[in-house]
C-alpha cells in the first residue's frame, strides 16, 4: 500500500465505459485456464474419482460371482453405473471452491453472461473426470469380460455421455454449493436425472455386444448432450444466482 | 454519461423481515458514501443489491439515469466489487490471480501492470507464491490490487479494512480519497473509522422492525 | 392482465377469494369421489381377463394421472414465482410437492396391490411404474432441497428451479424408461395403457380423475391458505383478522 500518489496520478482511473464489446471469448478461455491449472496443481482431486471407479469395479465381482458369463452380461450396466457415480463424487466441489474463496461472486459480477462461464467451468470438470473416466473404462472392461468390439463404443458412448452428466449434475451442484452439507443431498437432486443418459449410455454397449443399433443409441446420447447443452447453462446460471444469496 | 446510481423507494425484506424500507440514494462521483449501521442491519444486503448481485428488492435501480435492467451490462462494466471473502485462489500466484481478473474485466493481458499493481500493494517479492502462502492481510492485498488493475469509477466495498496492518489502511484510505477526488465514486462498509473530509457521506441504517404496512 | 398479476401478489387478496372457491371444489371432489367409488366398485363390469382386481383402475390411475399433474403445477408455479416475484404461487408450490409425492407413493402402492394378481408379484419393473418411481425420487428431491436451505427467500427459488428443471426431464425420462422396457421385456403385459375399455369401465374412471384433481385443487387452497396466515403472520392484516376472531 506504498506510493498511492504516484500510480494514481497521471492516468484517468475513473473515466466512465460504455457498454462492453465483446471479451467473452477472453473471459471464458481465461476461466478455462485458471481451472485446469487448480486442479492440475491438486492432481489427487483429479485421480479420486479415477480410482474410485476402478475400486467399484473390483467389488462386484467380488459380491456378486466371478463367473465371466455372468459378468460379460451385467458388464455395460456396471461400468456405466460406476462411472456415474465415479463423476458424481466430483461434482461437489465444482462451484464449493469458489464460493468458499469469493471468487463466485466476482464471477457473477462480470459483463459477461454467466451462463457461458459456468460453461467454462463444467467444460474442465469433463475434461478431467468424463473425459479420463471414458478412457479407462475399456481396461475395467477387460477386467469383467467385456466382448471385444464393445471397447470403442464404451468409450465413445461414456465421453458422449459424462458431458450430459457433467451439465446436468452442474444444476445440482450449483443448487447446492451454498449449503454446508450439499453432498447427499446432491446425489439425491442429480441422480434420477441421470437416469435417460444411463439408459442409452448402456444400452449403446449392449447393442454393440449384440451387435446392432449403436449408432441409434449414440445419436440419442448426442441428442441427450445437445439438448443439455442449451438448457443446462442457463439453469447453472440461475442456481447459482440464488446460491450466492443464500 | 455521467457516474450516478440512484435508488428510489428501496426496500428489501429477507424472511419477514424489512432490513430497511423506503431508502432514497442518489450517489454521484466524487463521493464517498459509508453505509453505517449495526450488526445485521442489511449493509451488506444493501451493497449487494447496489452491486446488481441481489434481484430480491423493491423499488427502483437507476445506473447514468437509466434503469437497472437496460443498463446493466454497462453498470458492471464500470464497478468494482469487492466481499467479505477476498476473491483469491489460494492455490494460484499472486499474479496469476491477477491475470484471471484482468481477462474478467475483458483488458489487454499486460504483465507489467500486473506486477506494477502488485508493487504497489507492498506485495513485490511476493509476486509468484501460492496465495495460500501468504497471510491473511496479503491476501486482500492481492484483492486490492484489482483497485490498481482494473479502472473502474464505481468501487464497491464491503469491509475493505479487514486484516490490514496499520500502514496498509491509511494507504488505502488515501486511495480511497484520491479515487473520490479524481471523479470516482466509493461505496463503502467499515467498522474503522473513516477521517471526516468533504467527499464523505454517510448512510444509516436502522432496524428495520415488523411490517406495519397493509 | 397487469391487473390480475398486481391482484395475485397480494396475499390478502388470495386468501379472500380462496375462501370463497374452496367449498366448491371440496363438495365436487366429495360428489365426484363417492360417485365413482360407488360406481367403479358396484356396478362396472369386472373385467374379462383380470376379474374384478381390475377395479384397483379406479384409484390407481387418478393417482398416477395426478402425480404428473401436480409436479408440471409445481413448476409453473415455481415459473410464476421466478417471474412475477408471486409469493402466492410459491407458497402454493410448496405446499403441492408433499401432496404430489403422496399421490404418487399411493400410484406406486395402488400398482404393486395390484401386481400381486397380475403378474404374482409385488414388483416388476413395469414402464409405468418405474417412471412413477422416478418420479418419487424427484419429489423427494425437490422437498429436501426447500428444507435444506436456512433462508426461506433461498429454498423457494431453489426448489421452483429444481421444479422446472424437472419437469423438462419427466418427458425425456418416460421415453426412455418406455424404451428401455420394450428392450428389455417386449413380451409381459402392461397393467394399463391397453385400448379399447368399454364405457361402463371407463366412464367411472374419468369421474374419479375429475375427483381427484377437484380434491387436489380444494387441498391445496386450504394448505395454501393456512401458509399464509403463517408466513404473514406478523402482517397487520392477519393480526386484525385474528383480532375478529377472538
Amino acid at each position: 500500500m506504498m506510493g498511492t500518489e504516484g500510480s494514481l496520478s497521471g492516468e484517468v482511473p475513473v473515466a466512465l465505459r460504455g457498454e462492453p464489446g465483446g471479451g467473452l471469448a477472453v473471459a471464458f478461455w481465461a476461466t478455462l485456464k485458471r481451472d485446469l491449472v487448480l486442479l492440475l496443481r491438486r492432481r489427487s482431486e483429479v485421480m479420486n474419482p479415477l480410482v474410485f471407479f476402478a475400486i467399484v469395479i473390483t467389488l462386484f465381482p467380488i459380491g456378486i460371482s466371478p463367473d465371466p458369463q455372468l459378468l460379460t452380461a451385467i458388464a455395460p450396466g456396471l461400468l456405466w453405473v460406476a462411472a456415474l457415480l465415479a463423476a458424481l463424487l466430483s461434482l461437489d466441489s465444482l462451484f464449493r471452491a469458489d464460493y468458499d474463496d469469493g471468487t463466485l461472486e466476482q464471477l457473477l459480477l462480470t459483463p459477461q453472461p454467466l451462463a457461458m462461464l459456468a460453461l467454462a467451468k463444467v467444460a474442465v470438470h469433463w475434461l478431467l473426470t468424463g473425459l479420463p473416466l471414458a478412457l479407462m473404462a475399456p481396461l475395467l472392461g477387460i477386467m469383467l469380460a467385456l466382448p471385444a468390439g464393445s471397447y470403442g463404443v464404451l468409450a465413445i458412448s461414456l465421453a458422449l455421455g459424462s458431458a450430459s452428466l457433467s451439465l446436468i449434475g452442474a444444476i445440482g451442484a450449483a443448487l447446492t454449493v451454498g449449503l454446508s452439507r450439499g453432498g447427499v443431498l446432491l446425489s439425491l437432486l442429480v441422480l434420477p436425472l441421470y437416469i435417460p443418459v444411463l439408459i442409452f449410455g448402456a444400452g449403446a454397449v449392449q447393442a454393440a455386444i449384440f451387435g446392432d443399433g449403436v449408432m441409434a443409441h449414440l445419436a440419442i446420447l448426442g441428442a441427450l448432450l445437445a439438448l443439455a447443452l442449451i438448457l443446462a447453462p442457463l439453469a447453472i446460471a440461475a442456481s447459482l444466482r440464488i446460491s450466492i444469496n443464500g | 454519461m455521467s457516474l450516478r446510481l440512484q435508488a428510489q423507494n428501496l426496500a428489501c425484506e429477507r424472511d419477514d423481515r424489512w432490513l430497511f424500507r423506503g431508502l432514497d440514494l442518489d450517489i454521484r462521483a466524487g463521493e464517498i458514501v459509508r453505509v453505517e449501521g449495526p450488526n445485521g442491519s442489511g449493509k451488506t444486503t444493501l451493497l449487494k443489491i447496489l452491486s446488481g448481485q441481489l434481484a430480491d428488492y423493491e423499488g427502483e435501480l437507476f445506473w447514468d439515469e437509466r434503469p437497472m435492467c437496460e443498463a446493466r451490462d454497462a453498470f458492471l462494466s464500470n464497478l468494482l466489487y469487492m466481499g467479505h471473502a477476498p476473491g483469491v485462489k489460494a492455490a494460484l500466484t499472486p499474479l496469476e490471480n491477477l491475470t484471471w481478473y484482468q481477462a474478467m474485466a475483458g483488458q489487454s493481458q499486460d504483465e507489467a501492470s500486473r506486477y506494477a499493481a502488485l508493487d504497489d500493494v507492498g506485495l513485490a517479492g511476493f509476486e509468484d507464491l501460492p496465495a495460500g502462502q501468504l497471510s491473511a492481510g496479503q491476501q486482500r492485498r492481492v484483492a486490492l490490487a484489482r483497485l490498481v488493475l482494473t479502472p473502474r469509477s464505481l468501487w464497491v466495498l464491503d469491509e475493505p479494512f479487514t486484516a490490514i496492518d496499520r500502514d496498509g489502511v491509511a494507504a488505502l484510505e488515501r486511495r480511497l480519497y484520491d479515487h473520490a477526488r479524481q471523479g470516482g465514486c466509493v461505496l463503502v462498509t467499515t467498522h474503522h473509522e473513516l477521517t471526516p473530509c468533504a467527499e464523505l457521506r454517510r448512510i444509516h441504517l436502522g432496524g428495520g422492525g415488523l411490517d406495519d404496512g397493509n | 392482465m397487469w391487473a390480475f398479476i398486481n391482484k395475485l401478489r397480494s396475499p390478502k387478496w388470495f386468501y379472500a377469494i380462496s375462501a370463497r372457491l374452496q367449498p366448491w371444489f371440496w363438495a365436487a371432489a366429495l360428489i365426484l369421489i363417492v360417485t365413482g367409488t360407488v360406481w367403479g366398485l358396484a356396478f362396472a363390469p369386472a373385467d374379462y381377463q383380470q376379474g374384478n382386481s381390475f377395479r384397483i383402475i379406479y384409484v390407481h390411475v387418478p393417482a398416477a394421472f395426478l402425480a404428473q399433474s401436480i409436479f408440471v403445477s409445481m413448476a409453473i408455479a415455481g415459473l410464476v414465482f421466478m417471474v412475477w416475484k408471486i409469493k402466492v404461487a410459491d407458497m402454493a408450490a410448496a405446499m403441492m410437492a408433499p401432496l404430489g409425492a403422496a399421490m404418487t407413493f399411493i400410484a406406486l402402492f395402488s400398482g404393486a396391490v395390484w401386481g400381486v394378481p397380475t403378474w404374482g408379484t409385488w414388483w416388476m419393473w413395469d414402464a409405468r411404474l418405474t417412471s412413477m418411481l422416478i418420479l418419487l425420487f424427484l419429489y423427494l428431491g425437490v422437498i429436501a432441497l426447500r428444507g435444506a436451505f436456512t433462508s426461506r427467500d433461498s429454498a423457494s427459488r431453489a426448489a421452483s428451479v429444481l421444479a422446472m428443471v424437472g419437469v423438462i426431464n419427466i418427458p425425456i425420462i418416460k421415453y426412455s424408461v418406455d424404451w428401455w422396457y420394450t428392450l428389455h421385456q417386449p413380451a409381459t403385459f402392461s397393467i394399463t395403457g391397453r385400448a379399447a375399455m368399454p364405457m361402463e369401465m371407463w366412464a367411472p374412471l374419468l369421474i374419479m380423475v375429475l375427483g381427484f384433481y377437484s380434491f387436489f385443487i380444494a387441498l391445496t387452497l386450504m394448505r395454501t391458505r393456512s401458509e399464509i396466515l403463517r408466513r404473514e403472520s406478523n402482517k397487520r392484516w392477519v393480526r386484525d383478522l385474528a383480532g375478529e376472531e377472538r
